[in-house]
């Protein structure tokens, strides 16, 4: 620590002495010994002098030499003075030092760390930034310097951090303190690993500074707890959107027909296939054009989902209305052949569906917490769906009668709606929402013949929270058992989190068996 | 004057059907023994081992539909969830049978070698008395019981009926299946039990105790037959068709429908355990697949295909599904769920009251064309 301390004292003075590199330094860089060269090539980066920033890019560029005494630079045909930096002749027969692999790293990190003295804004910002997780106690005076000349806010935040860090090590207790202090107000896992070892005795002897230290990382912890549960509730945010897609469809034909279709899940399938189908198409006809292939996907996988559904309506379901647990049984088999099917038409091993480009990646928000790009637009494109949904259901004259026939079937026969027709035109519909959550999850999950089965009790559990024949209780209990799985997945466990939100479904009904939000009014069976 | 019961139980079924009864029971206790056991394997007489485990195992199933028939045909309640108590039964007796197996398993270890492998070393609590073949006895119809109580309670008392109901057990089912999964819950995880040695201390696969397992299943089947032809003509089979018709009204006559659901209900979930008990010792496996909500969907499909409200239809539904399944799944394997599928809609869609339906109506169409 002293000799650290006197290093510093040596750069302050080296700096306000001479204008030039001290020469002796600099040809300590072409000394025989390693060990003589790492530390003059320290001593150096302390100087925090430009001409430093010259001599160490040299020769981590094997242009230093050693001619005679003196220590050149040479550049082409050209030969400068080591320390001042002046031209001169060039020497006869220039000796080139040893740079091994460890002078190698050192330099490295040297002139990283000199970064922090540019001029430019934005190399000391990428530097400060690289420093974070690499710094070492004898850094210490140097960042103590860079902080006094640092003008920007955002680096000069991070600089506190590295200086922080750096005198964790100091044999000052007071500035261990000061240290901890300052490093207690961030949230990265790689910090409270920083500060771990310093809440032992065996770490830390200083008994103040052990109990800030235990209360630091007390402190870090429960931001990064916060983080993480701010990351689940967006997963969940971002299931629960899934589930939506899933559910306004079932939440439809149920509403609409009374009927619970089984291969609701196959007509998400149907949708990720499409999407895998036009992948396909892109890449052989329109590979220029790939990362396009998902918005193309959209219409085709809502019409090829709605074109099975209408098969399906009236080829079977037509012929069962009013014998409900028939038709789920039906249903079923048409699940059944609709996997196989697709077993036959594609194999059973999953395709691969990629992400387009602008999906990968994500916004960082806290150091451990990236929201994907791919779920933020899922969650984004739920909401339009539910939005187009919602003006389909309430700003047309199809909503209307849909909306009649879910209310009244008989009166609205009555009155000349074709119920018939739409009967047709609203199972359509929800399979073609179906085929959208199809699009939506081939980007966030595998795309094969047995995907659709995964999702359908989740999707039976919204409609029977949400309660039939509104949106909007599809909508709440969808988010709400997106969010409250993923939330509980992460302090249960997957398996128990699904048991306990069973359990609970089942609570739920008990008290409320319309679900949340139930037609009012007085029914007959 | 209440007949005595011998005359009530007499009377459950007419006399063809007491006929039929027995030649089944003749066919399966003596016939097939002796067609197996005194016939070299080269004999056009001979009963294979394989034919022998099929009917045994398709027996089982038959069991399990008679069960799913009184629920459905006759309750009007349709469960989707009825392989969670046929497995419920099947693990509670592989319980027993794993523990039979002593020191013969590969780690030659007192445990099991899934808690071997696990690291474990001890029995869970609920393995305790799990070498007692009575308490296993009772475990395979009391857990079954349990569960189907507690969750039949809190569903039939909130009224949650119809597809409701179907989708909540599907749910059930589900979730235990997801449950079994996991190596910590302590039945195996994704292997489940298998590899058993004895049962009773005598070997498994023996001829003997193949033919010993396969009669009791018959007899098993034939029992419940009767009891269950008894059951739905007493008064309470009555009220529960009742209650399938019209369940408001029932209530407003003054019956609580809650009371017969939920007897009706135990009582299969119970009739699937003893099935899932009989079925593991001859097929020599259980995992958690059993509980897969399609495994469950499909007894559903053998009572249409039999023809639901009928006690014989069920049998004969599981008997038809499963042979054409054992056939497919040889000759042309991605071809049976193409089969099943449109099976369920046809079935659905044209045989509402499955096989037996069809030929009540083609025999009153030969009765009508006779006059």
């Amino acid at each position: 620590m002293k000799k650290t301390l006197i290093a510093l004292l040596l750069g302050l003075g080296s700096l306000s002495a001479q204008a030039a590199l001290d020469p002796m330094q600099v040809r300590q860089l072409a000394a025989e010994d390693s060990t003589d060269k790492v530390a003059a090539i320290r001593q150096l980066t302390q100087t925090a002098d430009p001409d430093a920033v010259r001599v160490l890019k040299a020769m981590s560029e094997d242009s230093l030499f050693l001619a005679g005494d003196k220590v050149v630079i040479i550049d082409g045909d050209k030969a400068f003075d080591g320390a001042t930096g002046e031209a001169i002749k060039m020497p006869a027969n220039p000796e080139s030092p040893t740079v091994n692999n460890r002078i190698r790293g050192e330099l490295a990190s040297a002139l990283a760390a000199l970064k922090l003295f540019d001029a430019d804004a934005g190399v000391r910002l990428a530097s400060a930034q690289k420093l974070q997780s690499q710094v070492t106690p004898e850094m210490a005076p140097l960042l103590a310097r860079a902080l006094e000349k640092e003008t920007d806010a955002q680096i000069k935040a991070l600089l506190v951090l590295a200086h922080a860090q750096a005198n964790l090590g100091n044999a000052d207790p007071a500035a261990r303190l000061a240290a901890v202090k300052a490093l207690a107000e961030t949230s990265s896992p790689t910090i409270k690993s920083v500060l771990l070892p310093l809440t032992e005795k065996a770490g830390e002897p200083d008994d103040k500074v052990r109990y800030e230290a235990i209360a630091a990382v007390k402190a870090i912890d429960s931001r990064l707890a916060i983080a993480e549960n701010v990351g689940r509730a967006f997963s969940g945010l971002s299931l629960g959107s899934i589930l939506l897609l899933g559910a306004l469809g079932l939440a439809i034909t149920y509403g609409v027909m009374g009927i619970i279709n089984m291969a609701h899940g196959e007509l998400l399938m149907v949708g990720a296939y499409a999407t895998y189908g036009m992948q396909t198409l892109f890449r052989a006809y329109f590979p220029n054009a790939i990362d396009w292939y998902l918005p193309a996907a959209i219409p085709v996988a809502f019409f090829a989902a709605a074109l099975v559904g209408v098969i399906m309506e009236r080829t079977v379901i037509r012929w069962l209305y009013g014998r409900t647990l028939e038709t789920l049984l039906a249903t079923w088999g048409l699940s059944l052949v609709l996997i196989q099917s697709a077993r036959v038409l594609f194999g059973a091993q999953n395709v691969e569906v990629s992400n387009p480009s602008w999906m990968s990646g994500g916004i960082e928000v806290m150091p451990n917490l990236i929201l994907p790009w791919n779920r933020i637009i899922i969650v984004g494109f739920a909401m339009f769906v539910l939005f187009l949904v919602w003006v389909l259901m309430n700003k047309t004259r199809l909503g209307m009668f849909v909306r009649a026939v879910t209310q009244n079937r008989a009166m609205a026969g009555c009155v000349g709606v074709p119920t018939a027709r739409i009967d047709t035109m609203a199972f359509a519909l929800g399979a073609g929402i179906a085929g959208l959550g199809g699009v939506a999850l081939s980007q966030i999950s595998n795309v094969g013949p047995d995907m659709g089965q995964g999702y359908i009790v989740d999707s039976f559990m919204v409609v029977v929270v949400g309660g039939v024949g509104q949106l909007a209780g599809a909508v709440w209990a969808a988010l709400g058992l997106g969010i409250f799985s993923k939330l509980l997945e992460g302090w249960a466990g997957a398996v128990i989190a699904k048991i306990s939100i069973l359990v609970c479904i089942i609570i739920f009904i008990q008290k409320r068996p319309q679900g949340i939000f139930a037609l009012k009014g007085r029914f007959v069976e | 004057m209440r007949k005595p019961l011998t005359l009530r139980i007499l009377s459950a079924l007419d006399k063809k059907s007491w006929l039929a009864l027995g030649i089944f029971l003749a066919l399966a206790l003596v016939v097939v023994p002796v067609l197996h056991l005194h016939f070299p394997e080269d004999s056009a007489l001979h009963v294979s081992t394989y034919a022998i485990t099929l009917i045994g195992k398709i027996m089982c199933y038959a069991l399990v539909a008679v069960a799913m028939d009184l629920i459905w045909g006759y309750g009007g309640i349709l469960s989707l969830g009825h392989g969670l108590f046929f497995a419920l039964g099947g693990y509670a007796f592989g319980m027993y049978l794993m523990r039979q197996i002593g020191r013969d398993g590969s780690y030659g270890a007192d445990l099991p070698d899934f808690m071997v492998f696990l690291d474990w070393k001890e029995l869970p609590w609920f393995w305790l008395g799990s070498d007692k073949f009575g308490w296993v006895a009772f475990l395979v119809m009391a857990v079954p019981a349990l569960v189907a109580f507690v969750f039949g309670y809190f569903a039939f008392r909130s009224r949650i009926k119809g597809v409701y109901f179907s989708i909540i057990t599907q749910a059930l089912t589900y979730a235990a299946m997801l449950l079994f999964f996991r190596n910590e819950t302590g039945f195996g995880g994704n292997n489940g039990f298998t590899d058993f040695k004895r049962v009773l201390g005598y070997s498994i696969t023996s001829s003997e105790t193949r033919l010993v397992l396969f009669g009791l299943t018959a007899v098993m089947l034939a029992v419940t037959l009767v009891f269950s032809a008894w059951l739905v003509k007493s008064k309470f089979g009555r009220v529960l068709t009742a209650i399938r018709d019209a369940e408001s009204r029932v209530m407003f006559i003054g019956y609580n429908p809650l009371w017969y659901k939920l007897t009706i209900w135990v009582i299969s979930a119970v009739l699937c355990g003893i099935a899932g008990a009989l079925y593991v010792p001859q097929v020599g496996i259980i995992n958690p697949s059993e509980m897969s909500p399609g495994n469950s969907i499909e007894i559903a499909i053998w009572v249409a295909v039999g023809g639901r409200g009928t006690l014989i239809g069920p049998v004969i539904g599981a008997f038809v599904v499963n042979l054409a399944k054992s056939w497919f799944t040889v000759s042309f394997p991605e071809y049976w769920l193409f089969f099943l599928g449109l099976l369920f809609i046809v079935v659905t869609l044209m045989l509402p009251q499955g096989l037996v339906g069809l030929w009540k109506k083609i025999m009153t169409k030969k009765g009508a064309e006779a006059c």
